[in-house]
Parts: structure tokens; sequence; C-alpha cells
């Protein structure tokens, strides 16, 4: 097989193992009730870490540009109970804005 | 969003504003991968399999910038290292053998895993395989039409779809930060300042670790904020 092909068989195989290992080795296994107040903030706790990677980060570099605009427009949306249709077009229309307008 | 009663629809509908960026950065993909001298069919058939955006980029300009085929995969699954937390929160909610739940699996990316979430630690399965599928179907076809037509659009990021996904996970997360009650030990409720504070942590953690760790790992390590739950509450603030 060419050095592509295994990236390709490597790459696949390895993300459905990672992303298959707690619902296939958890099968019918409940989670220890003790447990449900830290489940109960996985949400939380990973969109927190999804918000702020995706708006801060560029590669292994912090920054702050134009998304920042856009988070901040989608925040007051969301504030007014805005539909996430509309939050999320808000977020890129304001985001597109400002990068027009610093060229 | 108390009950289970989203369904498939609910779920397709809940993803649509998505999968116009989605298919927007499948596009940009697939440019990417030819021009690394991946061809035709490797961009498509690696993102109907490995379905993982971020891990594809990577793994796709390691190839392009001439790097071992090894480094290029250890790059994309330290990435994808956030699924198996993510993975962890599903698995309780699915029902079925073997296959279904890898295919619920296969069809988790961040976007139906958020959409999916119904807070107080629940996930709805019929939501996470409709979205899921939507924006699978969305990133594949865009793959498709950027190896074959080439750059369509341009860059997606002149148009701000870049910011329209953490603006999609700010507006999941919002619900849960909003007072809901959650159950931490039986017969205890308290309000809901603990998420917020999971959500910040989680935020801060990833910030923290950024410059220091390769991609993917500062996900992973926020995903240790929910540990937060562990600290027995007291009822110090009670507003119930």
């Amino acid at each position: 097989m060419t050095s592509l092909g295994w990236v390709l068989l490597l790459t696949a195989l390895g993300t459905i193992a990672l992303k298959g290992a707690g619902p296939v080795l958890l099968h019918g296994r409940a989670l220890p009730q003790r447990l449900d107040g830290v489940v109960a903030l996985a949400g939380p706790a990973l969109l927190g870490a999804l918000v702020s990677v995706n708006t801060f980060t560029d590669g292994q570099d912090l920054v702050v540009d134009e998304r920042a605009i856009g988070l901040a427009a989608a925040a007051v949306a969301i504030r007014f109970h805005a539909p996430a249709l509309a939050v999320v077009v808000i977020a890129a229309v304001v985001t597109a804005g400002a990068r027009a307008l610093v060229g | 969003m108390t009950e289970q009663t989203r369904g498939y629809r609910e779920g397709a509908r809940a993803v649509a504003p998505l999968a116009i960026a989605v298919g927007a950065f499948g596009i940009s993909f697939g440019v990417l991968a030819r021009a690394a001298g991946m061809g035709v069919l490797a961009p498509i058939l690696m993102s109907m399999t490995t379905f993982a955006g971020s891990a594809q980029f990577a793994a796709v300009s390691v190839l392009g910038a001439g790097g071992a085929a090894a480094t290029a995969v250890i790059a994309a699954l330290l990435l994808n290292a956030r699924y198996l937390p993510l993975g962890i929160t599903i698995a309780p909610w699915l029902e079925g053998g073997v296959w279904s739940r890898l295919l619920h699996a296969h069809l988790m990316v961040d976007e139906s895993w958020a959409v999916a979430a119904e807070g107080e630690g629940r996930w709805n399965p019929r939501v996470l395989l409709a979205a899921g599928a939507g924006i699978w179907i969305a990133w594949v076809a865009g793959t498709a039409i950027g190896v074959a037509s080439g750059d369509l659009i341009g860059d997606p990021a002149a148009f701000g779809m870049d910011a329209a996904f953490p603006a999609l996970f700010l507006a999941l997360l919002a619900p849960m930060l909003r007072g809901g009650k959650v159950h931490a030990f039986p017969g205890v409720r308290f309000a809901g300042h603990r998420p917020i504070q999971a959500a910040v942590l989680g935020a801060a953690i990833a910030l923290a670790l950024t410059p220091f760790t390769p991609e993917g790992i500062p996900i992973v390590a926020a995903s240790l904020a929910c540990l937060l739950g562990l600290i027995p509450q007291r009822r110090r603030e009670v507003d119930t």
C-alpha cells in the first residue's frame, strides 16, 4: 500500500476508535450515579473550550481577531433569544464585515 | 428541551444553518488536498471515513509540506482525541448494538454532538444521527466539489464562515448556563452556577494550554473541568 493509503486507513481507524470507544465499551452500562454531576458539566466544559479555541486561537497562537467581534455580536443576539440560525448568520456577517473594513 | 421530544427532523433542522459553512470548508479541504498531491479519490474517501474537519486539514497540510505519513496520522489523531470524552458523554443515551453505536459515533462531530445536547448531561441520539448525517453529506459533497472543480468560492473566512462555528457553540452553551437545575447527587439540587464555572474553566484551560501543547490537546484537557462536579456543593446561595 502507498503511504497515502496508510494515512487514509490509519487516520480513519484511529478516529473511529476514539469516537467509538465510549459508545461501544460502555455498552449497556450506566455510569455510577456519583458521576452524574461530572457528566452534567461535560457539556458546558467542552462547549466552553470549543468556543474559546475556535475564536481565540490560530494553530498554537493565541489571537484576538475579527472572529471575536463576530462572537460578541452573536452573544448579543443570544441575549435577545435570537434563533440559532440568526445567531450563526449574524456572527458570519459581522466577522466578514470587520474583515472587509480592516482589509 | 426537558423531554426527549426532539427527533430526526429537529436534528436536521438544527444543523441546517451550519451545513453551508461545513460545505464551504469541505470545498477548501478538497482544493487543499488536491494541491497537496492527494489526487481526486483519496480526499473524498478521507472525508467519508475520517469525517473530522480540523484533523483532515492537519493531515493534508503535513503531507503537502512533505512530512512523513506517521506525522500526518499523529497530528490528525491528536486533534481527534477530544472525541474520546465526547463519545463518553453520548454513550449512555445510545441504544442498539455495536454497529448502531459505531454509526452514531462516526456521525458525531463537534456540531452534531453540540446540537444533540439536551442539558443536564443528556444527549438525544436521534438528533445526533440526523444532524451528523446532514453535516456528513455537506462535508463529503463539499470535498468532492473542491477536488473536482477547484476554488469556486475562495476563502470561506472572507465570508466570516469560520466565526459560524464558535457562534453556534455559544448559542448551544447559553441555555445550559441559564440556571437549569443540575442533579449533582441524589436528592441534592443546586442552581446553575456550576455549569458557568465549568464553561469558564474549560475555556481557560484550553486557552492556557494552546501555546504549549500540540493542537487538539487543549480541548481534551478542558474536559477535566467537569470534575468540578465531584466537589460537594455547599448550599449557601439558595435561589429556589
